[in-house]
């Protein structure tokens, strides 16, 4: 995924005169490569992220479309009110690339996690906050990043994800996707993922399929602006809805999306679980598949959070 | 409590202030009465400094606050911003009787500059540090599209405080931006106290020239002094400028000078703003 996001900017760049590339310390094969071939539009500046933001805001300024590249922790929190004021409040077209969301960085310990990326920048007025699922839909992501108003948080994931996107199910930012559509009977739960967490929703909802139990998985790749109509869509008939994400369960997708069911549903909420990682910092390093279980959210431990759930709806 | 500026660099024989540097004063005096707030002495010390800038070297068209070879001007000390406000006003940007509304509901004039309301603002200020950044980053674009249109980020002492200007002095010299300029405005004094004293910034030119700067310092509010050095910037053509402003906070009313008490007044009662007139010659 990174691969295919900062090759992307390259490509991008060759299009489009407007397009500029500003590493932190981050990638210096892309930016020796783009040096080549446009040397005034690839930087490679310091660790200096705030100094950063608030250069690209000012390239943004004159008509240029930035993609800042660093670590995700570093290029969210570090420099959030450079994101808030420089990008945020000007509505400028900056796209933040951060590398190694969620438990990615997992040997390296909490100060590499980003687990609570998605939920700063979802707070900021004007931030659109992207997690796609896989190399193949950052491609198609990134296609449409040239054009789109304000700036972007794009999360990016470790990288080699198996590639569950599908190119016909199209890609549109703020759009979310169903992967995968309850076939049959009745609808008795959604799942509601984004980013890696929606190849492990799926591969949740093959074990439950397995058990009789046929689910939606909605893919929401776009977690601000969020697809709310999708939400609501989706859940209408439903029991349970679940999500899952790589992220705290502080204010990300989880809350994205019982905000949006308890302000559109008018009578009746289905019942709702977050799955997530709790409010804590890690306290194991391994890699990023081990934390993921410690959380409960590999695919057989989403599939159980399913089960259990509709279980209690039908008590 | 006044505090004497005891660790101030360099004293000058200021010049008196003109009739000019009054009237703008009076100005800035009339916007805290319709706000009945701001940053008094921030605002004071700028005077001469944004005078000069919209006076004599910033190119720029009211008309047309876009055009694309302006100069762009960013006050990075954005609580100092009723300095900038009155030369917009001044210069046409918009109606002078707008400043009244300083700081109310509907106003387009807020206790700090927002570029998206105010014509003529490059960017939205107040939160310290963002300016340079900013400005390195306009510089660059502004280079990369063969413009020739220079910029100017406008600084508090205070304000360097913060390690994003000292992020950016980096990156401004690494990139040779000879077309981007920094003032200083060095009155000595922040909000809290002496700059000296809470922060100490000496040496301070030594500390730009050392970050690859060509630097110089001046009376920031000897009118002609600031005129002379400003229509000779870029003071290096491989080099960003830095330019240190010897101020003093409140100036221009006796009262308010050198006096961190008046960093902000939130509420301006009727009679101190008759005081501040009457400082100011105003009957």
């Amino acid at each position: 995924m990174r691969p295919a996001c900062v090759n992307k900017v390259f490509d991008l760049a060759k299009r489009d005169p407007r397009v500029v590339y500003i590493g932190s310390d981050l990638s210096p094969d892309l930016t020796a490569r783009m040096k080549q071939e446009m040397p005034d539009r690839a930087f490679m500046e310091g660790v200096s992220e705030a100094h950063v933001v608030g250069m690209a805001a000012g390239l943004a300024m004159e008509g240029f479309i930035p993609f800042v590249h660093t670590i995700a922790t570093f290029i969210t929190r570090r420099c959030y009110e450079q994101v808030a004021v420089d990008l945020c409040l000007h509505n400028l077209p900056v796209r933040l690339i951060g590398n190694g969301g969620g438990l990615v960085y997992a040997p390296l310990g909490p100060t590499h996690l980003a687990i609570e990326d998605v939920a700063i920048m979802r707070a900021l007025p004007n931030m659109t906050v992207v997690s796609v699922c896989d190399a193949d839909e950052m491609v198609r992501f990134m296609d449409q990043t040239l054009d789109w108003p304000g700036p972007i948080y794009i999360r990016l994931a470790k990288g080699f994800d198996p590639i569950v996107s599908r190119k016909e199910l199209g890609f549109e930012i703020g759009k979310a996707i169903p992967m995968r559509v309850a076939a049959g009977g009745v609808n008795r739960a959604l799942l509601v993922a984004t980013g890696v967490a929606t190849t492990r929703a799926l591969a949740a909802a093959e074990l439950l399929a397995a058990r009789g139990l046929e689910c939606t998985v909605l893919h929401m790749h776009t977690v601000k602006p969020l697809d709310t109509a999708a939400i609501l869509h989706y859940s209408h008939d439903v029991r349970v809805v679940v999500t899952i994400e790589e992220h705290t369960l502080v204010g990300g997708l989880g809350s994205a999306v019982t905000e949006a069911l308890v302000d559109g549903c008018a009578l009746r909420l289905p019942l709702i679980r977050r799955l997530g990682i709790p409010d804590v910092f890690a306290v194991k390093y391994g890699n990023q598949d081990q934390l993921m279980a410690m959380y409960g959210l590999q695919p057989p431990q989403i599939a159980e959070s399913v089960w259990e759930a509709l279980k209690l709806t039908s008590a | 409590m006044a505090i004497d500026p005891t660790r101030a660099v360099q004293r000058y024989q200021t010049p008196p202030l003109d009739q000019r540097s009054i009237y703008l004063r009076r100005l800035v005096v009339r916007a805290l009465e319709g706000g009945g707030r701001g940053h008094v002495g921030s605002s004071l010390s700028l005077i001469e400094i944004m005078r000069v800038l919209y006076d004599d070297i910033l190119r720029f068209r009211p008309a047309d606050p876009a055009w694309a070879q302006r100069d762009r001007c960013i006050l990075s000390k954005g609580h100092g911003c009723l300095a900038q406000y009155v030369m917009l006003a001044d210069k046409g940007f918009f109606p002078i009787d707008v400043l009244d509304g300083f700081c109310r509901y509907d106003s387009i004039l807020g206790g700090h500059p927002e570029a998206a309301k105010i014509p003529g603002v490059e960017a939205s200020t107040g939160a310290l540090g963002h300016g340079l950044p900013i400005g390195v980053g306009r510089a660059l674009g502004l280079r990369m599209q063969r413009q020739d249109a220079r910029v100017f980020v406008v600084t508090g002492d205070g304000e360097i405080n913060e390690g994003s200007v000292w992020e950016a002095a980096l990156s401004a010299s690494k990139h040779h931006l000879s077309n981007l300029v920094v003032m200083i405005d060095y009155n000595k004094i922040q909000s809290a106290g002496a700059t000296a004293e809470i922060l100490d910034l000496e040496p301070l030119v030594d500390k730009w020239r050392s970050f690859g700067f060509a630097t110089a310092e001046v009376d920031g509010h000897d009118v002609e002094a600031l005129r002379g050095l400003l229509c000779r910037v870029p003071l290096d053509s491989d080099r960003p400028t830095a330019i240190v402003c010897h101020t003093i906070k409140g100036k221009g009313i006796a009262f308010t000078e050198d006096d961190a008490d008046w960093h902000h007044k939130s509420s301006l009662k009727a009679e101190v703003i008759a005081d501040m007139y009457a400082a100011l010659g105003v009957e």
